[in-house]
This record gives structure tokens, C-alpha cells and sequence, in this order.
């Protein structure tokens, strides 16, 4: 069976010449020729990528900072052209690097709207055919024909994000232009967002919320130092995308000698997660909190030994490895989950580490047994064991 | 399409915020000429000899302001729109047209002006007015040519545009629009030969000739060799080709380097 391909990048790399000194204008040209400098550095900003959309997908790119996520973006929307390696799109493809490209402040919305959607390739119809619903969309009716620079940023903003998710196009690339706009407007967002996942659209997504990714996206790739380190199911790259931010940003793990493993299990509508700990030396006024969260931030269920059991504090105080098993009500709604176990202080109950991603499951809309007006609380029959 | 909406904008925002709008593009080359036509034609007395002298002026300052105008646009164009070659694909070349489309405006505009300008100094319509449309279109790829070759190269080096100034200065006094090419025949023949050589000066001559009167010098009638009568075109020709190969290999990295 032939894949329906909506992006292939193969064997893609690309290189800047970054000038070293000053090289703009020709007399710098001149004098660096002279002195035998090059004037540039190249820099290798993607090595080798190789990246397959198919049609329908929501793909998230994660990457930190400078790893070369845009401009493999860049490429995929043809501003710049590849080094080496081929770029193969099927379809029209609709980018949106930045938001509001072309938007001039002397103009009023309405001019902006044809002018935005002329640069992303759209005819005139097209624009007249999307414009009600853009404007609709953008909550700005009445200050269409103002001039764009009376607007607040925020509308301005509005605006641009408006052109940008109605345009119709059969591929759409976005680039951290999520967290636009007031809540109301942001919530907005994330339920087209939703719809464009329903409707199978495809959507390539560059962000820094592992939210984001877990929740909307069918998969991820993430890159580091212009390289794939990691694709696939966007919880495993968003683990190892948190993980690799944690390594720098702060070293939790080693303060605290003991090691977490899960295992989960869905059945008979009981989730049952069976965790073993094992201290390495007898660990002083130590409890756990077990937690699940969904789509990577919400907590949706969280038992604390402080309360509930007691006796971990004494298990932990003597240093011996023991298991615990949850089994809880399957209520849970669709989405991703990841399980995490923390360690606190037992009387004060502060923060002291956490064990991130010892299990993980998701829940489809199709093995959903949860009804809206389900009672929200989860029960819990905890198991102690040696 | 998308040309349309650019040049559209372009036109729109030029004389934005100005009293008189749109009129700035009749009044900039008309004042131009007032200044021109007290100095030269007044004081100066030049081009006594020569019918319809004002409007003869007129001619070649709009032909002139023309070319200067659409060079300038079209040479700063591809860094002037640097922030959307670096954020979407699109054609390169149509950055530098919608650029000097408000000059080609202006100039047919301007043309138009020049006629009523003819009409009102008795000058008889003729049938060469026909050929008007065949200069302009020498002149305008003239100015494209170098405006695509100068804009790609102004990427890298900026001191291009700086250049191109100068150059245009001392380009004025090398073209015969405010004295008349005949001052020149005068004292040195071969002088005047070689100004005529210039496809600008060729040009503006030409219209003055197809426009006001046939006594006009142009390099058709002044210079005998007819393969050197073609040097002019085949500077056109020959920029417009050098321009557009190396508008083509280096568009692919603007977004880069701009």
C-alpha cells in the first residue's frame, strides 16, 4: 500500500555563511580579500534530516532554542532553498513562519486581509471567498476599515492569526504562534486547533509546549544541534524533550538515592499501576505523591502518601524497597497521560525531586467509556506489598 | 496577483498622508521643469533655435525623472522587502516589478501631461506618437535590467545604491535634457555621436523626436553607420540578459542574506 505523502524531506542540510566581521559593502569585501580573511563562518545549521508527513498528520517539530527547528521550517516553505538533500511537497502548502507578514500599518484591515493573503498565494476570490469568516474569527467587525496602526497589538495580532488558520490550504506550517491573544481568543485557537485535527488536516507545528504537542499532534520529531534525535510518539519526544531541558536547567535527580519503575495495566475498566521503589540508603522524612497528568500539564488524579498511607514514610525511613499498587476507576478522558511520582518532605510537605515519565498510556476517543456528566472523582484502592 | 496587490499598496501608500496626493506625481517633474525652464530657458537662453523648446524640456526631465526614479525603487527593492523575502516564497522578481511599477505609473501619467503640454504649445498631432509606447518600453527595460542586475548585487554590498547616485548625477550632465544635443554638434560632432550612444540619451531623443518635432537630433539621423546606430539597443539587450541570469542564480539565497 503506497502512503498518501503530504511532505518528504529526505537527506536535507543547510549551511549559513555567518560573516565574521563586518562584510556588508564593499570595501570590507575588499579588505578581506586582501588580508586573506573569507569574511563568513559557515555554519551548519541541519545535518542529514529526513522527515515523512503524510497526509492527515499533525506533525510537531520540538527543538530548544537555535537547533535549527525554523529553519527546517524555513525550507519546508520555501524560503530557503536546501544544500543538499530534496524537499517534496504535494499539495498547497500555507506557512506561517511569522504572523502578520506583510502587514502594513498604513493600510486599514480589510486591505491587510488581501495584501496577507496575496503573499500566501491566494487569488482575490479566494481572500473574498475566506474574508467574512477571518473577520468573524478575529472578533473585529467593526474596525475593518480603521487603518491597521490604530489597532492594539493585540487586535493586530487577532488579525494575523485569523488570516492565518482560515486560510485553506491543504498543508499548513506554523511556527510558535499559539500563545496569541487573550484566553478567550487563545481557547478559541486550540478548538480549531482541535478541529483541524478532526478534520485531518495536515498540520506541521513548531513549539516549546510539550502540551501542545501531546495534545494535538499524531507525531513529533525533535531536533538538536540540526539533527533528528528522536521521532515518533510525541509523549516518548516530549519526554525526552523535557528531559534534555531539565539536564541543563536544574540537576533534580541526584539529591535523592532511589530508584521509581511502573507498570500499568488497563483492564475490566480498572487502571492498575504498579510501582516499585527502592531507596538506596534510608531516606528521612520522605513521602510520595503519585500523579497523573494529562497532555503533559494538567494533574488529573493525585494520591499522597502523606495522607493516605503513612507507612511509605516508614518503609522509606528504613530503607527498604517496596511496591505500591493503584487501582483506580478507568474514567479517564481521551488524551495522553504520563504518570509521575514525586518525592516531598513528609512534614512540610515541599518539593524535594521528582521521577518524570514512569509510565505513560493514552486514551483514543474510540476506548472511551466517560460521559460528561461523569462523577469526577477517581477511587483508589491502594495495595502495599513488600 | 499578488504583483497586482503589491504595486496596488504601493501606489496607495507613495503619497499617503500628503495634501495633494496623487497630484505629487504630475507636480514633482512639472516643478522640476519650472526650475529647469527658468534657468536654462530664461536666464541661460539655451535652445533658442529649437521649436517648442519648453516642451522639449519638459520631455526629456519626464523621461528622465522617469528612469532615475524607477532605477532608485527598482535597485533598493530586494532589501526594502527583505522582511517578506525572509518569511514567505514567492517569486523574487516580482519584489523588484512592483517596485518600479509606481515609477511606470508616474511616467505614463507624466506622458500624458507632455501631450496636453504639446497640444497647448501648437504642436501638431502626428502619426508618430504612435511609436511613443515603443521608448517607453526601451527605457523601462532599460531601467528593470539594472535594476535587477544593481538590486541583487545591492544584497551583499550596500554601497551599490550609493554609487548608483553619483553615477545618475554625473549621467545627467551626459544626457542632453536641459541643453539641447545640437550645443554639443556644434563644437564637436563626434562628442555628440558618442552622447547619443547612451541608450538613455537615445531614448529621450527619440521621444522628443516622435513627440514634438522631427527636426529633433537622434542617433538614427546624426550617426551614419548603421551598425553603430544599434549600439544603444544592444545595450539594452545585453543588460537586461546579463541581469537576468544573475537575478536568477542569486535570488535562491536572498532570504539568507539580506
Amino acid at each position: 500500500m503506497s502512503k498518501d505523502i503530504a511532505i518528504s524531506v529526505s537527506h536535507v542540510s543547510k549551511s549559513f555563511r555567518l560573516p565574521t566581521e563586518r562584510s556588508w559593502g564593499l570595501k570590507q569585501a575588499i579588505f578581506n580579500r586582501l588580508r586573506g580573511i573569507k569574511g563568513f563562518k559557515e555554519q551548519r545549521v541541519l545535518r542529514d534530516i529526513n522527515l515523512e508527513v503524510e497526509r492527515g498528520e499533525f506533525v510537531g517539530i520540538v527543538g530548544r532554542n537555535g537547533s535549527g527547528k525554523s529553519t527546517l521550517l524555513k525550507i519546508l516553505a520555501g524560503v530557503y532553498t536546501p544544500e543538499k538533500g530534496s524537499v517534496q511537497i504535494n499539495g498547497k502548502l500555507v506557512p506561517f513562519i511569522e504572523l502578520g507578514v506583510g502587514f502594513n500599518p498604513e493600510l486599514s484591515g480589510r486591505e491587510n486581509v488581501y495584501l496577507n493573503g496575496a503573499l500566501l498565494g491566494f487569488s482575490n476570490k479566494e481572500v473574498d471567498k475566506m474574508y467574512n469568516e477571518i473577520v468573524e474569527f478575529a472578533e473585529l467587525e467593526e474596525f475593518m476599515d480603521q487603518k491597521l496602526k490604530n489597532y492594539s497589538s493585540g487586535m493586530q495580532v487577532r488579525l494575523a492569526f485569523s488570516v492565518a488558520i482560515r486560510a485553506r490550504g491543504d498543508i499548513l506550517v506554523l511556527d510558535e504562534v499559539l500563545a496569541v491573544g487573550d484566553e478567550a481568543f487563545q481557547r478559541k485557537c486550540f478548538n480549531y486547533f482541535e478541529n483541524l485535527k478532526q478534520q485531518k488536516q495536515t498540520v506541521v507545528l513548531v513549539t516549546h509546549s510539550m502540551e501542545h504537542v501531546q495534545r494535538f499532534c499524531d507525531k513529533a520529531i525533535m531536533i538538536e544541534n540540526g539533527r533528528v534525535v528522536c521521532s515518533g510518539n510525541p509523549i516518548e519526544v516530549a519526554n525526552k524533550y523535557s528531559k534534555s531541558n531539565a539536564l541543563s536547567d536544574e540537576e533534580e535527580k541526584p539529591n535523592i538515592k532511589m530508584s521509581v519503575s511502573a507498570k500499568l495495566k488497563r483492564e475490566n475498566g480498572k487502571l492498575t499501576i504498579n510501582s516499585k521503589i527502592k531507596p538506596q540508603a534510608p531516606l528521612k522524612d520522605l513521602a510520595l505523591v503519585f500523579v497523573i497528568l494529562r497532555n503533559g500539564s494538567q494533574i488529573t488524579y493525585r494520591w499522597a502518601s502523606r495522607q493516605d498511607c503513612p507507612e511509605i514514610t516508614k518503609k522509606l525511613k528504613k530503607g527498604e524497597s517496596f511496591s505500591v499498587e493503584l487501582s483506580l476507576d478507568d474514567i479517564f478522558p481521551d488524551g495522553n497521560y504520563v504518570f509521575q511520582i514525586r518525592a516531598v518532605d513528609a512534614n512540610t510537605g515541599a518539593k524535594i525531586a521528582s521521577f518524570n515519565n514512569v509510565a505513560d498510556f493514552s486514551v483514543t476517543p474510540r476506548d472511551q467509556q466517560w460521559a460528561e456528566d461523569a462523577f469526577w472523582k477517581i477511587s483508589t484502592e491502594a495495595k502495599l506489598s513488600d | 496577483m499578488l504583483l497586482k496587490e503589491l504595486i496596488k499598496t504601493d501606489f496607495k501608500l507613495r503619497y499617503q498622508g500628503s495634501v495633494l496626493g496623487y497630484l505629487w506625481a504630475i507636480l514633482r517633474p512639472m516643478l522640476m521643469f519650472a526650475i529647469l525652464y527658468v534657468v536654462f530657458a530664461r536666464i541661460l537662453r539655451f535652445g533658442s533655435e529649437i521649436p517648442h523648446y519648453p516642451v522639449y524640456l519638459l520631455t526629456g526631465t519626464v523621461m528622465w525623472s522617469f528612469f532615475t526614479e524607477c532605477c532608485g525603487q527598482g535597485i533598493q527593492s530586494v532589501v526594502f522587502r527583505g522582511d517578506l523575502l525572509r518569511k514567505i516564497s514567492f517569486p523574487k522578481w516580482i519584489v523588484v516589478v512592483s517596485n518600479t511599477a509606481t515609477a511606470v505609473i508616474n511616467l505614463l501619467i507624466n506622458i500624458v501631461v507632455v501631450i496636453i503640454f504639446a497640444l497647448i504649445n501648437g504642436v501638431q498631432p502626428m502619426l508618430s506618437w504612435l511609436l511613443v509606447p515603443v521608448i517607453i518600453i526601451e527605457l523601462y527595460a532599460l531601467a528593470l535590467g539594472i535594476s535587477f542586475l544593481l538590486g541583487a548585487i545591492n544584497v551583499r554590498y550596500r554601497d551599490v545604491g550609493s554609487i548608483w547616485d553619483v553615477l545618475m548625477q554625473a549621467m545627467f550632465y551626459a544626457v542632453p535634457i536641459i541643453y539641447p544635443i545640437s550645443m554639443v554638434a556644434d563644437t564637436s560632432p563626434f562628442m555628440a555621436k558618442v552622447l547619443l550612444l547612451n541608450p538613455i540619451a537615445q531614448c529621450i531623443q527619440d521621444m522628443r523626436y516622435t513627440l514634438i518635432t522631427h527636426e529633433t537630433i537622434t542617433s538614427w539621423n546624426y550617426i551614419g553607420n548603421h551598425l553603430i546606430q544599434l549600439i544603444p539597443i544592444a545595450i539594452v539587450v545585453v543588460v537586461s540578459i546579463v541581469a537576468s541570469f544573475y537575478f536568477r542564480k542569486k535570488s535562491p539565497r536572498f532570504a539568507e542574506e539580506v
